[in-house]
């Protein structure tokens, strides 16, 4: 049978306010537990929330950025359960009238298809405090320096059919978040992760399967991971003749797999009701539209202006938009050195290969901008071929020079464009290699072009990389084809 | 004022008089207080803890505020507090054993306005626990006697502000109000007591009951001195987004007014079955004394009261379930001995520190929240509210105040209501007003026996100042609120 995957995400984004969304304390992370917890976070009888404006302005602009319906009303309420480290016994959080409606955003795949994803709303929160196991011989220490930081959880409609989407759609709304500058999107410290919410059907059928919840994935490859582990664990229970059962799950990135959180399924009833300690939000046409106004320019317009403003390929732009460093980072190289192409040519090859390799962000990158954009244009104005630019890179990646122009002086990487020089250096590898000279002189005229490749390796090898390839092309070609 | 009168039983604009005038200092009458309390509320119990060396600190300090010549209005006067308003550094029960423990590291916003004006806070006083409750039968520190008669409650839940004061064990005191619990003990105790509008008094730092209702106000000997406490405490705190920003009048200002021409409405549902004679006898001889001084009266309908109790019993419950979800044994409070794991944790914290009317409503409002109920009970409630709030705007379109009783009866005996049922029909005619928001306020109205019986005056949103204005002259021409109890009078 063929199936098909249905996913639906919840996103928690931590809002990048300096404060808490009802208290005054500082949000910052990894601060010695509970010393940013004051007596609203700790819940302490008579205290009372007050909304952190800051809050509800970034939930507005990320409504705004995904063409959602902001709500002028929205409603905070309670969701009561009991955990240790849940202060008042109950979360405050939007369920019914949620500040941020329907909404969509584009994602982008590897092979270069768009699709839109449906936003089904998305709304304010309080995190919890966090348990910690480790440090107490059995017994539980809380630290309440997470309780009340803002969170925005953002709801798709379960409209992924992969794991590829929905890791696209995951680092679309990371763009979105980190283009606002509402979240620093840093998934290691948890300011952004997941639930995502995976079921199969028969290709065809319209009907969803029954779904499992898998809880708080906090990394990329770990949403493919999980999903495709929860895909393959489904079908092959439902081949096999049994049924999924609506649960929560848990994915471990050690063993590579999900486990079911509660063997058996508890009836949470969360029993909602609307804060009596808050006022509904409003929210006038005014303040939307001066939030719009101050909107920074999204991934998708900056990816469209990429393709028809610079001339890059869907692909490039796609990429290079993808999230907001990224984009300055490349932006910066491109006046730097003045050609768009090359630009993004070096920041997705060169650049983007070694920070893969030594696990490094691009905020990091020991190459600057300023640097690669210098670099690139000595490429662009000649003084330097390829071959040499990569050493220069090279070098600036090890610190050894301050700029590219140091780094081309000091390891004398010029290139050389004297064709009289080049053409001693011609001479000399002609002379050199007598044998090659005849096999070339005694090939077909259409195979020559490839076995001309033998001599410039030689030429530029004896130019130590510095002369210009094209003229070593037509130089060799001139002589060669003159001697027979 | 005759000084003659024993300090006791002065009105605190009075006792502000003698400060100012130097006829004693604040420690002298802080001291006098003191010895009293500590001989007399043993009888009473209206006190949960006393606050002795921080009285005297205070009023220390007031004395020398007084001379540098920077008073304020109040400063330097003892007051009591209803132990639900959180105090730095002090013990803040709020009448259970789930709070037994608990010293409150922060001031609650009208704690913070009263030291500001230099009041010295002689103690805190009993309640029902977590202000549930209209007898003071409800505290984990026992009932609360009524100092008119020892026999009778002296209603809840702010019992002991009410008996405090009424006994002279305090000039005037905080109390709370959620359905009544100002007003009621206020009539039972035969003082005066205001419930201003939701949002007019911050509810920082007064523990919560029910947020939607709850509302901090005066208990006083005199309107006047309401008055005087509610230019300390009103106005808006940012601490609380459900206090209103809006100007604070000058009550005591308000309290010049002019009778002639007041249109009094009568609601006629709080003159029906249920309503004592004596009462009834009370209330209206009082309102005739309105119309004597030039006031007309005509009959109002507020067609929804039958629904307020159950309405109440409802959303009350419900905001309280959660509210009370806090007291898990995890950070403050009572915590179970040798807990097994989570759940055993919370079970028993909460069975050993909750008494049974807390744990009645607590399951109560769990179940009206819960899936399958909510709209049935809360939704429905929630609209009926509205119906009972519109019922108070129409009458205000056409009088500028509502009189009635306070409550169907005087102050019962202790013990007298064994059925939970038959005590929260006790709030039949003060519950409405907290569902709708408005002020209301108690004043001393007659005698049935030797219990007091109080005249309830409602307003409309914000006519805190009007209700002042009426009590204060309805108190210029009557002396109820001049009598006094015999209780602790022999010891003066």
């Amino acid at each position: 049978m063929q199936w098909e995957v249905v996913i639906g995400l919840e996103v928690h984004a931590q809002l990048a306010t300096q404060s808490k969304i009802f208290s005054g304390s500082s949000t910052t992370y990894g601060a010695e537990p509970n010393t940013q917890a004051s007596a609203v976070d700790l819940g302490l009888p008579g205290t009372l929330p007050v909304l952190n404006e800051q809050a509800v302005a970034m939930a507005v602009r990320f409504g705004l950025a995904v063409n959602a319906a902001v709500a002028g009303r929205s409603v905070f309420e309670r969701k009561n359960y009991f955990y240790p480290d849940l202060p008042k016994g109950y979360q405050t959080s939007q369920m019914d009238q949620p500040i941020v409606g329907p909404g969509e955003l584009e994602i982008l795949l590897e092979d270069g298809t768009r699709k839109s994803i449906r936003i089904h709303h998305a709304h304010l929160e309080e995190d919890a405090g966090k348990s910690l196991h480790e440090d107490f011989q059995g017994m539980t220490g809380i630290d309440l320096n997470r309780a009340g930081t803002p969170l925005l959880e953002i709801v798709s409609e379960p409209d992924m059919r992969s794991a590829k989407e929905a890791v696209a759609y995951v680092k679309a709304i990371h763009a979105i978040v980190t283009y606002l500058g509402i979240s620093d999107g840093n998934m290691a410290e948890g300011s952004l992760r997941c639930d995502v919410n995976v079921s199969v059907r028969p290709k065809g059928q319209e009907a969803f399967g029954t779904r499992a919840e898998i809880k708080n994935v906090n990394s990329f490859r770990f949403i493919e991971r999980a999903i495709h582990f929860e895909v393959e664990r489904q079908i092959e229970l439902i081949e096999d003749g049994g049924k999924v059962v609506q649960e929560t799950r848990l994915y471990d990135p050690d063993a590579d797999e999900t486990r079911s959180m509660r063997t058996k399924e508890e009836a949470n009833d969360y029993r909602y009701f609307p804060c009596p300690d808050l006022l509904p939000v409003e929210v006038d046409e005014a303040y939307i539209e001066h939030l719009r106004q101050t909107l920074p320019e999204l991934p998708a317009e900056k990816r469209a202006r990429f393709e028809s403003e610079l001339g890059l390929s869907a692909y490039d732009a796609g990429v290079l938009s993808a999230s907001r460093e990224m984009a300055d980072f490349f932006e910066e190289v491109k006046d730097v050195c003045g050609d768009a192409k090359q630009a993004a040519n070096w920041v997705q090859g060169e650049l983007t290969g070694r920070l893969n390799k030594e696990n490094l962000d691009i905020a990091v990158s020991p190459v600057s901008a300023a640097q690669l954009g210098g670099l690139i244009k000595r490429i662009v104005d000649e003084t330097i071929n390829g071959k040499a630019a990569k050493q220069v890179f090279a070098a600036l990646w090890d610190g050894e020079g301050e700029n590219a122009d140091e780094i081309i002086e000091s390891r004398g990487l010029k290139q050389v464009t004297d064709t009289g020089a080049i053409e001693a250096v011609v001479d000399q590898v002609i002379a050199d290699n007598p044998a090659q000279v005849t096999q070339y002189q005694e090939a077909e005229p259409d195979k020559r072009g490839k076995m001309i490749g033998f001599f410039v390796g030689q030429v530029m090898k004896a130019s130590r990389g510095t002369a210009n390839p094209q003229q070593v092309n037509k130089v060799l070609k001139d002589k060669l084809d003159s001697l027979s | 004022m005759s000084s003659s009168i024993a300090l006791h039983d002065k009105t605190l604009s009075e006792l502000a008089q003698g400060l100012e005038a130097g006829e004693y200092t604040s420690r002298e009458l802080t001291e006098a207080f003191l010895a009293r309390i500590e001989r007399l509320d043993g009888e009473l119990n209206s006190y949960i803890t006393l606050c002795r060396e921080e009285a005297l600190r205070d009023a220390d300090a007031a004395d020398a505020r007084r001379a540098a010549g920077n008073a304020a209005a109040l400063t330097g006067v003892p007051m009591a507090i209803k132990d639900i308003f959180c105090t730095e550094g002090v013990r803040t029960s709020c009448g259970s054993k789930m709070l037994d423990n608990f010293v409150s590291p922060y001031d609650a916003a009208v704690i913070e306005k009263l030291k500001a004006e230099g009041v010295v806070i002689l103690g805190k006083t009993n309640l029902d626990e977590f202000a549930m409750g209209s007898s003071n039968e409800n505290s984990h520190y026992g009932a609360v006697r009524n100092p008119w008669d020892l026999s009778a409650v002296p209603g809840g839940s702010s019992g002991g502000s009410a008996a405090a004061v009424a006994a002279g064990l305090a000039p005037a005191a905080l109390g709370t109000d959620t359905g009544g619990s100002i007003r009621q003990p206020a009539a039972f105790c035969g003082i005066t007591g205001l419930k201003p509008t939701y949002g007019r008094v911050s509810r920082y730092g007064m523990i919560a009951y029910a947020s939607s209702l709850d509302q901090g106000g005066p208990m006083a000997r005199s309107a006047e001195d309401c008055a005087r406490l509610m230019n300390v405490i009103a106005g808006a705190d940012p601490r609380d987004s459900t206090s209103v920003v809006r100007g604070v009048p000058d009550y005591v200002e308000g309290l010049d007014y002019n009778l002639k021409g007041l249109k009094i409405g009568l609601p006629k549902e709080y003159f029906g079955e249920g309503l004592s004679e004596e009462v009834e006898a009370s209330v209206r001889a009082a309102i005739k004394v309105f119309e004597d001084a030039g006031a007309s009266v005509q009959e109002i309908s507020l067609p929804h009261t039958h629904l307020a109790i159950p309405t109440y019993y409802v959303i009350a419950p419900a905001e309280a379930s959660s509210n009370l979800s806090r007291y898990d044994g995890v950070r403050f409070g009572h915590r179970c001995n040798d807990p097994q794991d989570l759940e055993d944790l919370y079970k028993r914290t909460r069975e050993e520190g909750f008494g049974d009317e807390v744990k009645r409503r607590i399951i109560i409002g769990t179940h009206t929240l819960s899936e399958g109920f909510f709209d049935a009970y809360y939704i429905k409630a929630q609209k009926v509210r509205r119906l009972i709030r519109q019922d108070f705007l129409d009458a205000f379109d056409q009088v500028d105040v509502l009189m009635g009783p306070a409550a169907p009866t005087p102050a019962f005996d202790l013990g007298a209501h064994k059925d939970p049922l038959s005590m929260y029909l006790q709030d039949l005619y003060t519950i409405a007003i907290n569902l709708a928001g408005i002020p209301g306020i108690s004043v001393p109205a007659g005698l049935a026996g030797k219990r007091p019986v109080g005249l309830q005056i409602l307003g409309p949103h914000f006519g805190e100042q009007t209700l002042l204005g009426v009590a204060h002259q309805f108190q210029q021409i009557t002396d109820w609120h001049r009598q006094r109890p015999e209780f602790g009078q022999e010891q003066a």
